[in-house]
């Protein structure tokens, strides 16, 4: 019994030494080389193109389709950010178009 | 009061029993259904929160999907029942930008550090691990963790509450970097840059700020490690800002560029995103006006219980374990408390290890549903400056901050 866990202890001795040196060694980093995958979901129905043309080249349509309903003024106020503060280059007529999609499909109706 | 999400269609506890009888998550893993993998709902008020589970992101294993491109990418509530430290390739991830280097490579890497200095840096790799090393477990918290529970909603990322992790980081001091640069008298913040670019070119950098004392504080780190590994490129490979017990928006990802400002940063990250009402719980009303808003800060306390969701049913009359995690914010995990009656009395729950003030604390305790029916507990997380998670949900139209004490409904039978 006393040699089993002299044996024991000899084992750990010999398993926590070098994971002891290894923890004080700088990790030695390696360099990667990776890709992401991509998302083909588009917006569909009435006044898509608009979306399809103007959102999808900045984030994924799933961060639209994820939102909760929302009231047109608050659709508004988010594409006003894209436009005027992240500089997504919306014509007039196609945020408008984007406004009346969101208000519709993702609308709170107020 | 809130609702913990449902989070995989296997229940919490009868995955436990699995891990009890195998020994072995992968095992347990393996068991499960493959439907079960494939969608998660994440019981959103209104909705929608179906979302899929993804399996595709490199250096990652299964993720709830938030958004593709960039990616936004959540931990499911089951991997918080399993231990105190987030795995890697489970660690939630959210970028703001979607030009994001897919490569990296270790010897060509450079972190620059200039501004109002002595000396301008260009560090390699090799030149920051030649600094002390320093380790340090931490809790990493997405400002908008828990935003899909808002009510009313608001708009952004609709995370559950996986948009959070705790890891053991390994690095060097900031401190250590900006002294061998040498900061002018008059500094006044320090801003961080990472490798990420908009697609738009006139968009603006995602950089943040911290004051020059915070910065030089000894406990901000520039982590090369989280867990003992080098980081997922999603999580900011091969360098990421720590600062221990702050929200995560200033841990700048795959950080690159150091600037020592003798002015207050004006730029959009800093100065107007990320920013709270000032007031208590960062609370306002739907619609008021006349707030003022400040940069958003510190972690605040929260607790959740991992082994058993939302509905589940579990033995009248039998004591029953619960367990889970608790975080003190900015300060260490005092007591943790559950009620198995609305709140009208508390029983102080077991703490695990302590891992240090800024890591996720494990607790368990056993209760006993009196009757039949349906029942609710709470969990309530009080942190070492005497800070308790409060009774109501707290409202921005960021959806910022949220720490309520939760409530996980059951069925008692």
């Amino acid at each position: 019994m006393t040699r089993k866990m002299l044996a024991l202890a000899l084992v750990t001795a010999a398993v926590l030494i070098p994971l002891a040196g290894r923890a004080a060694a700088p990790l030695q980093l390696k360099s990667v080389n990776v890709d992401f995958p991509q998302s083909d979901r588009m917006f569909a129905g009435q006044g898509a193109d608009a979306l399809n043309n103007n959102c999808l080249a900045c984030h994924s349509a799933g961060m639209v389709l994820n939102q909760p309903a929302l009231t047109k003024a608050v659709w508004q106020a988010e594409v006003n950010k894209m436009i005027q503060i992240y500089k997504a280059p919306i014509a007039a007529a196609d945020a408008a178009a984007i406004v009346d999609y969101l208000a519709r499909t993702k609308g709170s109706g107020s | 009061m809130s609702t913990q999400p449902s989070d995989f269609n296997r229940g919490s506890l009868t995955r436990r029993l699995l891990l009890g009888q195998v020994g072995s998550a992968g095992l347990a893993i393996a068991a499960a259904p493959a439907w079960a993998q494939t969608m998660v709902d994440l019981a959103l008020p209104g909705g929608p929160g179906e979302r899929p589970i993804a399996t595709n992101f490199p250096q990652k294993g299964a993720m709830i999907l938030q958004r593709t491109r960039p990616p936004l990418l959540e931990t499911p509530f089951e991997v918080f029942d399993q231990d105190v430290f987030t795995p890697n390739d489970r660690f939630y991830v959210r970028w703001h930008w979607a030009v994001i280097p897919t490569a990296v490579d270790v010897d060509k890497f450079r972190l620059a550090v200039r501004g109002h200095v002595d000396r301008m840096l260009s560090l390699s790799l090799k030149d920051v691990q030649s600094l002390p090393q320093v380790e340090l477990a931490a809790v990493n918290q997405c400002s908008g963790n828990s935003r899909g529970f808002f009510q009313p909603r608001v708009a952004g990322g609709e995370w559950a509450n996986g948009a959070m992790g705790n890891a053991r980081w390994t690095g060097v001091r900031l401190k250590d970097v900006l002294d061998r640069a040498g900061v002018k008298a008059g500094a006044v913040q320090v801003r961080f840059n990472g490798m990420d670019e908009a697609v738009v070119p006139d968009a603006p950098k995602f950089m943040k700020s911290l004051a020059i004392d915070h910065a030089g504080d000894g406990e901000v780190m520039i982590a090369y490690a989280m867990n003992g590994e080098q980081l997922p490129l999603l999580n900011g490979f091969p360098l990421r800002l720590v600062v221990p017990g702050w929200y995560s928006t200033y841990w700048v990802k795959m950080l690159n560029d150091i600037e020592v400002l003798d002015r207050p940063d004006d730029n959009y990250w800093t100065k107007t995103a990320y920013t709270i009402p000032d007031t208590p719980h960062a609370n306002i009303k739907p619609g008021e006006t006349g707030v003022t808003f400040v940069p958003i800060n510190r972690l605040v306390p929260r607790s959740f219980i991992t082994n058993i969701r939302a509905g589940a049913k579990v033995p009248a009359r039998t004591p029953t374990l619960a367990r889970g995690i608790a975080f003190g914010g900015d300060a260490g995990v005092a007591r943790v408390d559950v009620s198995s009656d609305g709140g009208r009395t508390w029983q102080a729950a077991q703490l695990g290890n302590d891992e240090g003030k800024y890591s996720f604390r494990q607790w368990e305790t056993r209760f006993t549903l009196p009757s039949s029916g349906d029942h609710s507990l709470l969990v309530r997380c009080t942190n070492t400056n005497k800070v308790a998670q409060p009774d109501m949900a707290n409202w921005n139209p960021a959806g910022f901050m949220r720490n309520v004490i939760e409530a996980t409904p059951v069925v008692a039978g």
